[in-house]
């Protein structure tokens, strides 16, 4: 019977006190860990998919949306832009630029988008293929890890793409039917969640879908997507997948292009995303600039919301602190009863700090394993929504600072009855409940 | 064993309490009666080394009680004094055995299990070792307090009020049990009472006036 027992035994003693303390601090402790942990994941995902990218040229519109939607693949696109208005950014050998990778959006497949581009977007996430091939022919597909697991496509595999980024069977195009040569290896970057094809590819299928004419100006277009309105004969030479073949098309249009300076310090990189706003019909923008943005909108709430849960842990504590107090007022006969059993005044002082951080860490663990519950229910409706793998059941360093700091709070909210037991005048207790 | 020496106490804004010297062997039984009022809570926590007095000693074997320091007071009496008080208190959440467990380690010896479970038998408890305190009837308790006390074979028993709320059957058997354990243990017996009823059980009688 070592005090730790005592201490276990008065607790659990008194089980709904106990109840109520447990669900206040795990309540607090959950919820301020399931912030850090949702904070945690977000922002590595968007760190994740940085890829160095250091400028985003698209259609003008909501600079955000241009990069949520090119590098994140979330969002709708703004627009798209015509070739020979992106030529400048897309022709090999600008001095400034080390690497320009064209994006034709517009088009999915069961909810996962596929990307009309070229090679350059490989090296540009580092990926490689793991089974099968690049894609180079018309309508060929290589897929990205996590969407060939998810939706079991194998090399071989045949779909229609569907015009817009839900998932939507009334708008599946009928022709053009895109077969997978290749998958690639998992990088943990977005492009595990695409499907890569030609731009040529995805112009193709537009171009069937307005009968191959030039009559797509009476055309109402509720989405945005690329290259939907050209008669061409790609079939001659689609297989070719160089960069001056896809600026021979200068009057088609791609989506965005993601850009990757040369020297990043450079004082004529820095101008040109403001020259290019100013002086012409395209927009850049630059991802750290607009994350940093997106970080800071949903710092507010989640400061409000990290209030609330601090705010809760304080409850949490008081309530400690009063069933303790209260819990002293019934044991004082216990208590002092201990003390001609020969224990100090310390022996109790320790036993009633036990019972509180005990107490309190056995919040903590529960709101611990609520809050990665909770994340790990989330992660798969996320996953669903997003295409994003979330992963819960993670261990961080911030589990040992809760964990600490419930001891702390255990500690304070226990101390005044540890000294009040401290203090007890034992002849006075005996005397006065006999 | 036990020796007293004018002790006096006063509390706060009231008269003051003087205590005849006494002087009780090893194996010793004794009885000190009194009316309520005459101090003799009192003066048994000043025998216990809960209450220090205001002048006087208190002499346990070679041990003069109020000249150690307050946590080593705590020990000794931990060890070599057994208290019964009138109402059986325990830990209410430890089982009758894991209370004397307790006792046990609170005075600092390690648990003897086997010892404890004798005991036990030995007052007609070995039925209700695991049984939770606030389920034993009145009478059991009793019983508990009294194995509580001898646990740790201490070398003075103190019992305060033991028979108060007993019929006179059971106030006898219950001294009886107390002065045949101590004896068994060769520990003097000290039994602080206003019941007249005990008077003729005790060769050896204070009263308190």
């Amino acid at each position: 019977m070592n005090l730790l027992k005592l201490a276990w035994k008065n607790i659990i003693h008194n089980p709904l006190n106990l109840l109520l303390n447990l669900v206040l601090l795990a309540l607090g402790i959950g919820l301020i860990h399931f912030i850090f942990l949702l904070n945690f994941q977000l922002k590595d995902k968007f760190d994740k998919n940085l890829a160095e990218i250091d400028l985003v040229i698209g259609a003008k519109g909501s600079p955000l949306q241009l990069i949520l939607s090119s590098m994140y693949h979330i969002d709708a696109p703004t627009g798209n832009i015509s070739i020979n208005e992106a030529k400048p950014f897309l022709r090999e050998g600008h001095p400034l630029i080390k690497r320009s990778v064209p994006l034709s959006v517009g088009d999915s497949y069961k909810g996962y988008r596929i990307i009309g581009t070229d090679y350059s977007i490989l090296d540009l996430y580092e990926a490689q293929v793991a089974t099968g091939k690049k894609w180079q022919h018309l309508y060929e597909v290589t897929a990205g890890a996590a969407v060939a697991k998810r939706l079991n496509l194998k090399i071989g595999s045949t779909f229609f793409s569907s015009h817009g980024l839900n998932d939507d069977e009334d708008l599946t195009h009928e022709h053009g039917q895109f077969k997978l040569v290749g998958i690639m290896a998992p990088t943990g970057s977005v492009i595990d969640q695409l499907l890569l094809t030609s731009s040529e590819s995805v112009w193709a299928v537009h171009d069937h879908e307005s009968g191959g004419t030039a009559e797509h100006d009476d055309h109402e277009h509720d989405h945005d997507h690329s290259g939907h309105n050209h008669d061409h004969n790609h079939a001659d030479h689609s297989s070719d997948m160089s960069r001056s073949h896809l600026l021979e098309h200068g009057e088609e249009e791609i989506t965005s292009i993601l850009i990757q300076y040369q020297n990043r310090t450079n004082f004529q990189a820095l101008s040109m995303p403001r020259n290019i706003n100013e002086n012409t019909d395209l927009q850049a923008a630059s991802p750290a600039i607009e994350i940093n943005r997106l970080y800071d909108m949903m710092g507010t709430g989640t400061k409000a919301l990290q209030l609330l849960a601090y705010l809760i842990a304080f409850v949490s504590a008081i309530s400690i602190f009063v069933s303790l107090l209260s819990s002293l007022k019934t044991r004082k006969y216990e208590l002092s009863l201990m003390r001609v059993l020969g224990g100090t005044p310390s022996t109790l002082f320790t036993l009633i700090i036990m019972e509180g951080v005990i107490m309190a860490l056995l919040g903590c663990l529960l709101g611990l394993i609520l809050s990665q519950t909770a994340m790990a229910t989330w992660t798969e409706a996320l996953t669903d929504k997003y295409n994003y793998p979330f992963s819960a059941w993670q261990m961080h360093g911030k589990e040992l600072w809760l964990i600490a700091g419930s001891m702390v709070i255990g500690f304070l909210a226990s101390v005044v009855p540890a000294l009040m037991a401290y203090k007890t005048d034992i002849h006075e207790s005996l005397s006065s409940s006999n | 064993m036990l020796q007293t020496q004018s002790i006096a106490h006063q509390y706060k804004g009231t008269q003051r309490f003087h205590f005849p010297d006494i002087n009780c062997n090893a194996g010793e039984t004794m009885l000190i009666l009194g009316q309520s009022g005459v101090g003799k809570s009192t003066l048994l926590h000043i025998l216990a080394g809960i209450l220090q007095p205001k002048e006087g000693k208190v002499q346990i074997n070679d041990t003069s009680l109020y000249n150690l320091s307050g946590s080593k007071r705590d020990k000794f009496r931990g060890k070599e004094i057994g208290l019964i008080f009138q109402k059986p208190h325990f830990v209410q959440s430890l089982n009758a055995f894991d209370n004397l467990i307790l006792a046990q380690k609170m005075a600092g010896q390690s648990p003897t299990p086997q010892k404890i479970k004798a005991l036990l038998a030995g007052l007609n408890l070995d039925q209700r070792i695991h049984a939770k305190v606030h389920q034993m009837s009145q009478g059991e308790l009793q019983r508990l307090s009294i194995a509580r006390a001898l646990v740790n074979e201490p070398g003075l028993l103190l019992a305060d009020e033991p028979t108060s709320a007993l019929d006179d059957a059971n106030c006898t058997e219950v001294i009886k049990l107390m002065q045949s354990h101590a004896q068994k243990v060769n520990a003097a017996l000290i039994i602080v009472t206003h019941d007249k009823r005990l008077k003729d059980l005790f060769p050896k009688t204070i009263e308190l006036k």
